[in-house]
């Protein structure tokens, strides 16, 4: 030992970091308010907007897992579970905020102006899914882990030069914040002080690495403390916390105070990917079922149904209303023109450069026969 | 007007006209202000990167434009990618090529497929201004070409001038092209002089030029190996030969007519290329001309490079590691069997 004795208390030390990030909750898993000073100011229609949106996703994702298995979807991320994460902080911003989304997000997407049949067309890897129309401010989904928290620093640096009141947000999940890129777009981010949301989803398990196998830190949001910024950890299963914490830190950034990390704490019911993975092996069913119980769509309801707001009637009708959306969507998706190599050619420069006409000729005599 | 400016000052020029011209230009990168917030040093003493290149810029544009960033260049590329995408023009510099390792990822799979992945509905309007280059005593980290790499990326331009007034209207066609761009710079050319238009001119990217012209023998080279192209012709004249000295000056697109018609004409190719061998833009062109231009040839191609090795810290072995003149006179001795081409 360096002293006759220590010096360093770090035992308290890592104590006290664990004590500043407490989880944020509005709503428990009875659909009970336990905060009501937090409580959004939010409209009746507004509340039942948003479980809307969360019921319409849960259908989504069922309907999208069953076309990939019928081979009539790709790529696909299951998002069931997750959706007071997503939906709740998406339902907090506006128009002219950014979305830099990873694989998983693409109900924020959808809600933030995304055609329904676009992201069907995405995950079949056409080209045209990702042509995000005009005036909607969305990226496409990021494939590689992390590579989009750097650059949601990128697009709010830009959003703060022009002096616009807008922010940008990013998703990742617990996997994400292992990556380096997340370390240098967060410190980024601080350092010119940009305004930039980054939202991490933990999901409590990368692929099938868990959480406590991922850090030796207790919670992420904390990650936020060496990059100097805010750092909120929030009760991702409550949509109105997620909500409340997205809405204020999006206040913030409008109002020059610079980015804000949130972790919510959450849980994807299906697999990591439709790729393979099989959760029963790397997951408890215990685990499972105590996640479920905190299931965000059945608190909601349960919210709603106390102030009289939500009927199984209404839930039915945006059940159906979902179903046939999907079915219209897929429909427009196999009525786009299949894609060519010419195509592909096309949209990689903005002019094509002669050493690739030369090949895109060569493909273009091939597609006319 | 042209008048006699150095390298490093037709870049920085470069920079300072395309800043007046759009707003939406920035530069950053690490210490390219230089100092920044440092108390006791106002923004004119601002030194402006590691070799005094972007010396000026943060004086006149401010530290709003001219950013210096943390030591982290997956942050700070990354970044720029996405703030090209939603409305930016960044000049982002990344101070050595060899750092390409801490941000590939950042160019490779994001800037360079970004426009591809919306469906060409997004553009990347970003120039990676990067040092090249051995013969620089900076050792086996600082001193490498990699241009072979980025040239390798389909979505990417890459640029590697070899004179002043080439830097000057290559960098602003880099600047203003609506794709990202890999904008070279060999540090030992940064005190070159050369003659160097006055005022904004753009020079196409994809376009080689004729160095110098002549009927004999073909000589590509890649940046500061021009001057070596140039050194050797002046003495092949010497030997009776009369040497075509071609710089494509961009790798990607490759100005394949020009070497082709080159190569048609004299029917002797050789390719200089300072960096590693192994597929690298001399083989990439030597390929290029067995393809489509092997009824030309009169002899084999011959490539001058590097070994495949590090770039020697050692003085004496780093400028053995170099292409020379001397070299190049080997190599026409063994094209036409005749060893008296060999200087003694």
């Amino acid at each position: 030992m360096g002293a006759k004795t220590s010096q360093f208390n770090v035992k308290k030390q890592l104590e006290k970091i664990a004590e500043q990030f407490p989880t944020f909750q509005i709503l428990n898993e009875e659909g009970e308010v336990v905060n009501e000073a937090a409580m959004p100011n939010l409209s009746d229609e507004q509340l039942k907007e948003l479980m809307r949106r969360m019921v319409y996703t849960r259908v989504l994702d069922q309907r999208c897992i069953s076309l990939n298995r019928q081979g009539r979807l790709g790529f696909y991320a299951p998002t069931a579970g997750q959706e007071a994460s997503q939906i709740g902080s998406q339902f907090a911003l506006e128009k002219e905020d950014f979305i830099l989304p990873a694989y998983r997000d693409i109900p924020q997407m959808i809600w933030h102006g995304l055609p329904l049949y676009q992201a069907f067309l995405f995950s079949r890897g056409h080209f045209h899914g990702n042509q995000i129309p005009e005036g909607v401010n969305l990226l496409p989904p990021q494939i590689i882990i992390g590579a989009q928290i750097i650059q949601a620093a990128g697009v709010a640096l830009g959003i703060k030069k022009r002096g616009e009141k807008a922010v940008a947000i990013t998703y990742t999940g617990d996997g994400g914040a292992s990556q380096g890129d997340f370390y240098e777009g967060i410190n980024f981010a601080g350092a010119f002080n940009v305004p930039a949301i980054f939202v991490v989803q933990n999901n409590r398990f990368a692929i099938s690495t868990p959480v406590e196998k991922q850090s030796a830190a207790k919670t992420i949001a904390q990650k936020a403390v060496a990059a100097g910024i805010p750092g909120i950890q929030v009760d991702g299963m409550d949509p109105l916390a997620v909500y409340v914490a997205v809405r204020e830190a999006r206040e913030r950034a409008i109002n020059g105070e610079g980015p804000t990390l949130i972790e919510t704490l959450t849980f994807r019911y299906g697999p990591h990917t439709m790729a393979g993975d099989d959760p029963t092996r790397y997951r408890s069913k215990e685990l499972e079922d105590e996640w479920e119980k905190k299931d965000p769509i059945v608190r909601f309801r349960k919210f709603l149904e106390k102030k009289g707001l939500w009927s199984e009637e209404e839930e039915t009708q945006v059940i159906e209303q979902a179903k046939e959306d999907i079915k219209q969507a897929i429909k427009k998706a196999d009525e786009t023109p299949k894609q060519k190599v010419t195509d592909l050619m096309d949209i990689m420069y903005e002019n094509m450069p002669f050493n690739l006409k030369e090949q895109y000729e060569i493909y273009k005599e091939k597609e006319s026969k | 007007m042209t008048r006699k400016i150095s390298f490093s000052q037709a870049i920085n020029e470069a920079m300072k006209l395309a800043m007046r011209k759009d707003e939406n230009v920035i530069l950053l990168g690490e210490d390219v202000a230089g100092g920044a917030a440092v108390d006791h040093l106002q923004d004119d003493e601002a030194w402006g990167g590691v070799m005094g290149v972007t010396k000026g810029l943060v004086q006149e544009f401010g530290r709003d434009r001219v950013l210096d960033t943390p030591i982290a260049e997956a942050g700070y590329i990354g970044a720029s990618v996405t703030a090209a995408a939603t409305g930016l023009r960044p000049i982002a510099e990344l101070m050595f090529n060899d750092f390409i390792g801490s941000c590939l990822d950042e160019v490779m799979n994001q800037a360079a497929k970004l426009r591809y992945m919306f469906g060409g509905k997004a553009k990347v309007p970003l120039t990676i201004r990067t040092m090249h280059g051995a013969g620089f005593r900076a050792a086996a980290q600082h001193s490498q070409s990699l241009y072979a790499l980025f040239t390798h990326i389909p979505g990417l331009k890459v640029v590697v001038p070899s004179t002043p007034a080439d830097a000057k209207g290559l960098l602003l066609s880099s600047i203003f092209d609506d794709d990202p761009v890999i904008f070279f710079e060999d540090k030992t050319l940064y005190n070159m002089k050369g003659e160097v238009e006055e005022g904004f001119y753009t020079i196409p990217i994809g376009k080689a030029d004729i160095k110098r012209k002549g009927s004999d023998l073909t000589i590509v080279a890649i940046g500061k190996q021009v001057h070596t192209a140039l050194k050797a012709a002046d003495m092949l004249v010497e030997k009776g030969l009369e040497t075509e000295v071609i710089d494509p000056r961009s790798l990607s697109p490759l100005d394949e007519d020009t070497i082709l018609s080159s190569v048609a004409k004299t029917g002797r190719l050789i390719v200089i290329d300072e960096a590693n061998p192994r597929c690298s833009v001399a083989t990439d062109i030597s390929a290029l001309v067995a393809d489509k231009g092997f009824d030309y040839l009169d002899a084999p191609i011959k490539m001058i490079t590097a070994p495949h090795c590090p770039v020697p810290f050692t003085p004496v072995l780093e400028d053995l590691y170099l292409p020379t003149p001397e070299k190049v006179l080997h190599a026409v001795a063994e094209m036409i069997g005749d060893e008296s081409f060999v200087a003694v």
